[in-house]
């Protein structure tokens, strides 16, 4: 022990040679040009747009944000897995559903990996997939209106943070777990763990034309904790790669005991394999108990949809399908070179960086050299799979992203710093620093076969003082290289929200072009829209009312209503009936405990009053939407339960 | 003469005139195609989108469909008969005959776009939201330009002939050209 920190000593004490000499060398250079060059870099004029998007996980947020490189200006926070009463996301009628869950409705989640579409291994900026770890979920945002609209719980699953990559024709986005599980889950004593837990990896079809998901197979794996993942591509499309930790199979303080194996594994799928087997009819279906919760944009309405089983497969009965791959030191990062020929395990403990070979993987599952097995599971050799190492290259090695020169560049959380180095010689070409301790990068293009270079991003834990101090709480930071040159160029920092565990990013034209500006009045299909002023109406049901309600520059139709008694149920459907860029309207009443509504052009949301007070209640626009918003507002008379006063409305002239 | 007479059918295929309307917060201007029987949308609802801003200072709406979206077609056929017929049958003094109809049946088309013109950005709702006077005291008027742009308070409107007009204009002009060749011809014959 005293050794390892000695030597741990002795590598903290050269790479901080090595970073003063950087840093040294850099202030030199920064005066005058050099730093005015790097403002340009960064430097997005009034009114021009970034060259880059790029959506950044809002980890506890639960959202997903959206940025503009290299301005690192953020344009919008996607609402997918929390509620959002900026816009009444997960708090309006049509949305509630979105955050239906097997444990019922979930106001929050823990966002983590983005990951957007692809169509031969090439990023087509159709869709964009994230994972829910908390409550296992992958969601799928549709970057036509940068909104959720599908949302499928993961059962069996538990910490869903292997997630949610895509393949590269997105033929599946695929969730692992991170905890293992008794499966089906059932109450048992915590420490018959070993053996009795499993963990499962869910393979999730996504349909070409629409879209939809659906859990095609989980594959039930031994009860090891599965980190990461990513695809192979290339010559390695039809594989899947997971790195494992805790191998000893801990269910008690996992820091000391999941860190006593020298090698955890990566373990190889052949999800080609196992597709094949299912589509024979292999696996068993079994009970189950998870949501698919699926938003339509013409009714703008989402439906949750209980789904009864799943079918799992056991890994030993596809001959063939899975191996395990040992891999130093609790890997976390699990990371596919754009030729698909490396693996690279990111060994968190261990001071070297691993590099596995799929072609020497295939040799050696040709040869059948096998180490042993678990849970009759083939265990490769590590040396027959090794393509190399990068020696020594930093402290606490977390995370890899490629460029499109056959170079890799490495997160190391405790060293605090980006290194790059080459593929196949493995030797480091540069580092810089992070500001402080980075867990993922991200360069555009990242999870493909195309890496599209110039920037990459490092998405920091640690903030301290690279901003104006704002209390004990802040926000992440972020900072952003320039990689189009032999050594990084550190261009800018920017904050990012929550916590951000990966990013996604791409160049912007695809997505530019494709961007909605309005919903079409004519396609909403929405069942209580108004379609006109003279559409607007009340209706009462019981002690339900419903309230048809439309919104154009700058009034409500209705803005004048009576005959609501305490006790009643009221629904504001409101339709905006504008149809012009950027008019949206919002919905507010006096004691509304849900949220308010911001509603886009040609869209109907609903929002649920049950006043409590008998009075004379205002209602307003939110958005301040034109010249007359301020006068954009109405009333609604609440009356005792008792009261015989009729329902009644108007628009422009008094309630008679 | 034939072509002068067929040119203006182009009025069917082409738009007439456009209004354009900028302004800061319309990055894409708004805009409005007229058509010798419809008015259209430069991009999708930008009519919906004028009749909402015009409605603060109480304009009209644009309506669906004006008399002239009759008249005007039912004109430019009977002309274009007309003018076949001259070519086939008429001679050269026809003609300039035709030429001068068109002319004034022209005119006059301008002149019913400018009473429409006026009475749109003058006819305004007493209980308009917003009431503007110019600095003499009177009410503003919003009337678009005839021919030309025009600021009108935030909005810079422009008002220019399109590819129908240029038809018309070409086909109006043939008759003139056909009418001197007529002459000319008419001239070197020995009659």
């Amino acid at each position: 022990m005293k050794k390892i920190l000695k030597s741990t000593l002795a590598i903290v004490a050269v790479f901080a040679a090595f970073t003063s000499c950087n840093n040294s060398g850099k202030s030199g250079g920064k005066s005058g040009a050099l730093s005015s060059n790097i403002a340009e870099k960064v430097y997005v004029a009034p009114g021009e747009h970034d060259s880059h998007y790029a959506f950044i996980s809002g980890g506890y947020s639960g959202n997903l944000t959206v940025y503009g490189l290299p301005s690192g200006r953020m344009f919008k926070e996607i609402p997918v897995f929390s509620q959002f009463p900026t816009s009444g996301y997960g708090y309006s009628e049509e949305t509630k559903p979105m955050l239906n869950t097997s444990h019922g409705f979930i106001p929050w989640g823990d966002s983590h990996h983005p990951d957007i579409s692809q169509t031969n291994g090439e990023i087509d900026g159709r869709f964009i997939f994230i994972n829910e770890n908390n409550t296992p979920r992958i969601a799928k945002i549709d970057l036509k209106t940068f909104e959720t609209t599908e949302i499928i719980e993961v059962p069996n699953s538990a910490g869903n943070h292997s997630s949610s990559f895509v393949t590269e024709n997105t033929e599946y986005v695929v969730a692992g777990t991170r905890f293992s599980v008794p499966v089906p889950q059932r109450d048992m004593p915590i420490k018959e763990y070993k053996g009795n837990f499993q963990g499962a990896l869910s393979f999730i079809s996504v349909a070409p034309e629409t879209g939809n998901m659906d859990i095609k197979f989980q594959v039930l794996m031994p009860g090891f904790n599965y980190d990461l993942s990513h695809p192979g591509r290339g010559k390695s499309h039809g594989w899947f790669f997971f790195t494992t930790y805790n191998t000893e199979e801990a269910n008690t303080l996992l820091e000391v005991n999941a860190s006593q194996n020298d090698k955890d594994f990566i373990a190889a799928i052949n999800w080609k394999k196992i597709e094949e087997y299912v589509n024979n009819g292999g696996g068993k279906m079994m009970p189950a108990e998870y949501a698919h919760n699926v938003y339509d944009e013409h009714t703008h309405t989402a439906t949750s949809t209980m789904k009864k089983e799943v079918r799992v497969i056991n890994p030993t009965e596809v001959p063939g399908a899975v191996y395990f791959l040992p891999t130093p030191k609790s890997p976390h990062g699990c990371d596919v070179d754009p030729s698909g020929e490396y693996i690279v395990g990111n060994g968190k403990l261990s001071a070297n960086l691993t590099v596995h070979s799929f072609s020497k993987m295939l040799k050696a599952i040709e040869d059948e050299k096998f180490a042993g097995e678990a849970y009759g599971i083939p265990i490769l050799n590590f040396e027959d799979v090794l393509a190399g190492s990068v020696e020594q290259p930093g402290l606490g090695p977390l995370h890899t992203e490629f460029d499109d020169e056959g170079n890799a560049y490495t997160t190391f959380f405790i060293s605090s710093e980006v290194v790059k180095w080459k593929l196949g010689t493995w030797e480091v070409i540069d580092r810089k620093p992070t500001y402080y301790s980075v867990g993922h990068l991200t360069i555009p293009g990242g999870n493909s076969r195309k890496p599209q270079g110039k920037y990459m991003f490092a998405m920091n834990k640690i903030t301290k003082d690279r901003y104006l101090p704002t209390g004990p709480e802040m926000e992440h930071s972020a900072q952003l290289y320039d990689i189009s040159g032999e050594k990084m160029e550190l261009l800018l920092d920017f904050p990012t929200h929550g916590e951000p565990h990966y990013a996604a990013a791409m160049e912007a034209d695809l997505v530019k072009e494709r961007s909605q500006k309005i919903y079409n009045l004519e396609e909403n299909k929405h069942p209580y829209a108004a379609f006109s002023d003279s559409d607007a109406k009340v209706v009462r049901k019981g002690n339900e009312v419903h309230i048809y309600m439309t919104t154009i520059r700058s009034h409500f139709t209705p803005d004048n209503i009576e005959g609501i008694k305490l006790g009643d149920k009221v629904f504001f459907h409101v339709t905006n009936l504008e149809q012009d860029f950027d008019v949206p309207h919002g919905f507010a009443v006096l004691g509304q405990n849900t949220s308010e509504l911001l509603v886009m052009p040609g869209q109907t949301k609903t929002s649920v009053w049950e006043p409590t007070k008998v009075g004379v209640w205002p209602f307003y626009c939110t958005d301040f939407c034109s010249a007359l918003h301020q006068e954009m507002q109405g009333y609604i008379r609440v009356s005792p339960k008792n009261s015989d006063v009729p329902l009644k409305w108007s628009m422009g002239e008094d309630i008679e | 003469m034939f072509l002068a007479a067929i040119l203006p059918l182009g009025l069917f295929l082409f738009p007439l005139w456009k209004i354009t309307l900028e302004a800061p917060q319309y990055p894409t201007p708004l805009g409005m195609y007229i058509h010798i029987n419809d008015f259209v949308d430069a991009n999708p609802h930008d009519i919906k989108n004028i009749n909402l801003m015009n409605h603060y200072v109480g304009m009209q709406y644009i309506p669906e469909a004006i008399p002239e979206f009759k008249i005007f077609p039912a004109g430019i056929i009977i002309t274009t008969i007309l003018g076949l017929l001259i070519a086939w049958k008429g001679n050269y003094k026809w003609f300039l005959g035709w030429f001068i109809l068109m002319i004034i049946l022209s005119a006059a088309g301008m002149y019913d776009f400018y009473l429409w013109e006026h009475d749109y950005g003058h006819n305004l709702d007493p209980k308009a939201i917003m009431k503007f006077t110019n600095p003499d005291g009177t009410q503003m008027g919003f009337q678009p330009p005839l021919f030309g742009s025009k600021d009108i308070l935030n909005f810079r409107a422009h008002s220019y002939p399109q590819f129908g007009a240029l038809f018309l204009g070409l086909g109006i002009a043939a008759g003139f050209v056909a009418y001197f060749i007529g002459k000319k011809r008419h001239k070197k014959l020995p009659s």
